[in-house]
């Protein structure tokens, strides 16, 4: 980029908001994905939607990559910089625009954070539902670029089941806004396209997202069994019985001793998995619910059931659920973590095959998963600063990745492809398949500045070294899942 | 393949199989998939475009009860889908349109049609999971996925929900399903005008009961709410919006027959134009004002969010949506396809010449 193009685009917004110096930049060099890093040409931190809207109209003349930011929690590299491309962040576009209660939406700007949407909605008796684990941290942008999930997708979809409208800027320039304020929609889904673009099709500047009603009364028991078995048993008997629970979720041994030294979370000793399981609903329906849920696992032999008795107790094994990601960071100083997705029946399957798989790399994982759905957490521990460590866990993550695919489940449940998996994707998706994906992503971004090098196969890799956990990951504030 | 229809109005062509499903797409310069032709202003297009029938490619190939989904070739038939998951205790939640009348998953795909069930867990779009289809090209491809949770590539068999067949023809669909609720029971509420019936949608939906339907009739008089889950739960929660509201517990008999006709669009009449339009609960009090002087009923679904608007005269309901910029779209009678206001983008016309460079499917344009 020539010095008149930079000096062009600096002026476009005050000098607070336009940095450039090597140690500002550092801090946006790498995402949740800290082992990519890449330092970016600038970062541009725009305010209002006009400003996103020059900033990729200039980027759209001069032909400059551009990636979208929000909290930087991509835990598949998807906010990863470019090489001589600029970030645009917007956390400060961060408000919350309109709130309507008797329609139950919310219309919000793409640098609100997750959590924030359902602080606002409590007010109303409601809530949003998608709750990545990142959910303090991360923004809504974040979260529709790359449709991100949470502990309750069986029951409630992914961010696009909640995304109603989309106003945004596509790498063409064009301004487009699609949907509106009535769940149903008129035409082609577009807003269902947008959503999961990964950052590849233009940035979002204002989203209508659907509140639901607070369930009025939860019924959550945490129970511990000897085997990983039979806490998948467990799940099966439960989806058999024809209930469905909000939320179904299993931690391993690793997992639990990590939630246990972190936030001192207890557990029914001497077990090999716990397993979470929430019934939400009217009082009436979860009363009746609750004993058929509780007669199932006290058959399933649990070595202990243990229903929440209070809220505050709820909030405690959600807690350590929560808490498990970051918590494994204290038993390694470094981790992967994949999230594939199998047909449910086959997770005994694929966690037996991942614990060959790991032993045969010399390497430990902890498993922490969505059972209702089949998303796998594997977190697949190592220490970066022994030699060859970090190329033996990135193998052995590329072959969980294949063994999920192979047995005809999904290369990713909520992560979304990114950097990290993008050569992966000829696993899942055929050459026309992918030629098509390719020629929809030129449609919105015919000069190829969103975000490329991302999803697709190929393009130059950037730098890739160990560097520990991510600031935030450390204190604590976020996780990984 | 069999073409020995083609000297009538509905001729058309009707591959047996997938494989010849995507040969006829490739020897057809123009054309238009159809189903079983439930919607027919859906399918009055140019006579341009040759249509393809997919009612013959038809059946579920995969369904495992314990994954939560099935998949099923494109022209398989609602009711058979129905009967099939009932048969496992699962079902629908978008609770399918038109399933009486031989509505085919494709083309309830192609229309982006869901029923009053869509209240509670979301719509059609909510629940698809994958498609195999043919694009422009002739090149038969598979988005989405499987399995019930998936984010890898873009999500295609949404934007395929309500796309009319303009981007690509389906041949295979994977859904996600529910278990179905061991008991339903509905109430009828009345309501003294349309101020009163769009507040109470708005209230319904927002309270502790999670209704799982919420309609109101076609008389305007009264609204349906429909309760799912366990029996004596229900009979409880029932009481107290009794006690709130005016209104009755319908039985097991007349409540099958009031869902059957709304789900069949029964209540309209066969020859008239019948509108789908995307609505809220605090726009139905204009709307109805505006149609206060044509022939017209509604039927309000979803709690506020969809009124099926039937009239003899399509094109003045048409024009009246454009007034309240409204968006609808046109299943059945002479008309517009597309009902209101509907912006002209760009993007619209990158992405069909993206997915249909020949232009072998209709235009998307309003």
């Amino acid at each position: 980029m020539s010095i008149r193009s930079l000096r062009r685009l600096a002026s476009l917004l005050p000098c607070d908001r336009f940095l450039a110096e090597p140690q500002q930049l550092a801090t946006y060099a790498s995402d949740g994905l800290t082992a990519f890093h890449e330092q970016p040409l600038a970062i541009a931190i725009p305010e209002t939607i006009e400003e996103v809207i020059t900033l990729v109209r200039f980027c759209r003349d001069e032909e400059l990559a551009f990636v979208a930011r929000g909290s930087g929690t991509s835990l598949s590299g998807g906010s990863l910089p470019i090489a001589g491309g600029i970030v645009i962040a917007l956390n400060r576009l961060n408000r919350i625009l309109r709130l309507d209660p008797a329609q139950r939406i919310a219309v919000v700007e793409p640098g609100v954070i997750n959590l924030q949407v359902t602080q606002a909605a409590a007010a109303f008796n409601l809530h949003y539902a998608p709750d990545p684990s990142s959910q303090s941290i991360c923004t809504i942008g974040g979260n529709v670029a790359f449709n991100s999930g949470g502990a309750h997708c069986l029951k409630y979809g992914m961010t696009s089941n909640h995304v109603l409208g989309i106003k945004a800027v596509l790498a063409s320039g064009e301004l487009v806004e699609w949907g509106s304020a009535s769940r149903e929609n008129v035409g082609a889904d577009w807003c269902g396209l947008f959503t999961g673009n990964e950052g590849l099709f233009g940035i979002a500047l204002e989203i209508t997202l659907q509140l639901l009603p607070r369930p009025e009364c939860y019924h959550t028991v945490l129970a511990g069994y000897r085997t990983l078995e039979q806490a998948g048993d467990a799940v099966s008997a439960i989806i058999a019985s024809g209930l469905l629970p909000g939320a179904m979720e299993i931690m391993d041994a690793l997992a639990l001793e990590a939630a246990t030294a972190a936030v001192h979370a207890e557990y029914p000793p001497g077990c090999e998995a716990v397993l979470i399981v929430e019934l939400e609903g009217p009082r009436e329906v979860v009363a009746t619910e609750c004993q058929r849920l509780d007669a199932i696992i006290a058959a399933s032999q649990p070595v202990q059931a243990r229903p929440a008795r209070d809220a505050d107790e709820r909030v405690a094994i959600w807690k350590g659920r929560k808490s498990a990601f970051s918590a494994v960071g204290r038993l390694s100083p470094d981790f992967i973590v994949q999230d594939g997705v199998v047909p449910r029946k086959r997770l005994g399957e694929a966690l037996r095959r991942i614990g060959e798989m790991t032993r045969d790399a010399g390497l430990r994982c902890a498993n922490v998963f969505h059972a209702g759905d089949g998303n796998l957490h594997p977190l697949i521990l190592f220490d970066g600063r022994e030699t060859g460590t970090l190329a033996r866990a990135e193998a052995l993550a590329g072959r969980i990745l294949k063994m999920c695919v192979e047995m005809g489940g999904s290369l990713t449940g909520e992560h979304g492809i990114g950097m990290e998996k993008r050569d992966y994707l000829p696993e899942m998706f055929t050459a026309d398949e992918i030629d098509c994906m390719q020629r929809v992503r030129a449609a919105f971004d015919p000069n190829g500045i969103a975000n490329p090098g991302k999803m697709f196969p190929g393009g130059e890799a950037p730098a890739l070294q160990q560097r520990g956990l991510h600031p935030l990951e450390k204190s604590g504030a976020i996780s990984r899942e | 393949m069999n073409d020995d229809s083609r000297s009538n109005s509905l001729r058309e062509i009707t591959p047996l199989s997938i494989d010849e499903l995507a040969d006829a797409v490739r020897s057809t310069p123009r054309l238009l998939a159809v189903g079983a032709r439930t919607k027919p202003r859906l399918s009055n297009v140019a006579a341009e475009f040759e249509k393809i029938s997919t009612r013959r490619i038809s059946g579920i190939i995969e369904y495992d009860p314990s994954e939560f989904t099935f998949t099923a070739l494109a022209g398989t038939r609602l009711d058979e889908i129905v009967s099939a998951l009932a048969e496992k205790g699962q079902y629908l939640p978008f609770d399918p349109m038109l399933v009486e009348a031989g509505a085919t998953l494709g083309g309830t795909v192609a229309s982006g049609l869901s029923g009053p069930g869509r209240l509670r867990f979301g719509g059609i779009r909510d629940f698809i999971l994958g498609v195999r289809f043919v694009d422009g090209a002739g090149r038969m491809l598979r988005m989405g996925g499987k399995v019930v949770k998936n984010a890898a590539g873009f999500d295609l068999p949404k934007f395929f929900v309500g796309s009319l067949g303009c981007f690509g023809v389906l041949g295979e669909l994977t859904f996600k399903v529910f278990p179905r609720p061991t008991c339903t029971l509905t109430l009828q509420l009345s309501v003294s005008g349309i101020d009163d019936a769009a507040r109470l949608l708005a209230d319904a939906s927002n309270k502790r009961w999670e209704p799982d339907a919420l309609e109101l009739l076609p008389d305007g008089q009264s609204v349906v709410l429909r309760l799912a889950g366990p029996e004596s739960s229900l009979v409880e929660i029932s009481r107290e919006i009794l006690r709130e509201h005016s209104g009755e517990s319908l039985t097991a008999v007349e409540a099958a027959t009031l869902w059957r006709n709304l789900r069949e669009f029964r209540w309209a009449d066969l020859n008239g134009a019948l509108i789908k339009v995307a609505t809220t609960a605090s726009q139905l009090p204009s709307l109805h004002e505006a149609l206060k002087n044509e022939a017209a009923q509604m039927h309000v679904s979803a709690g506020g969010d969809v009124a099926y608007i039937a009239s003899p005269d399509g094109a003045a309901i048409a024009a009246k949506l454009q007034e309240l910029t409204l968006r609808g779209i046109m299943l059945r009678g002479t008309g517009p396809l597309w009902c209101g206001r509907h912006a002209k983008s760009d993007i619209t016309h990158a992405v069909k010449n993206a997915l249909d460079p020949d232009g072998r499917f209709p235009r998307i344009d309003p």
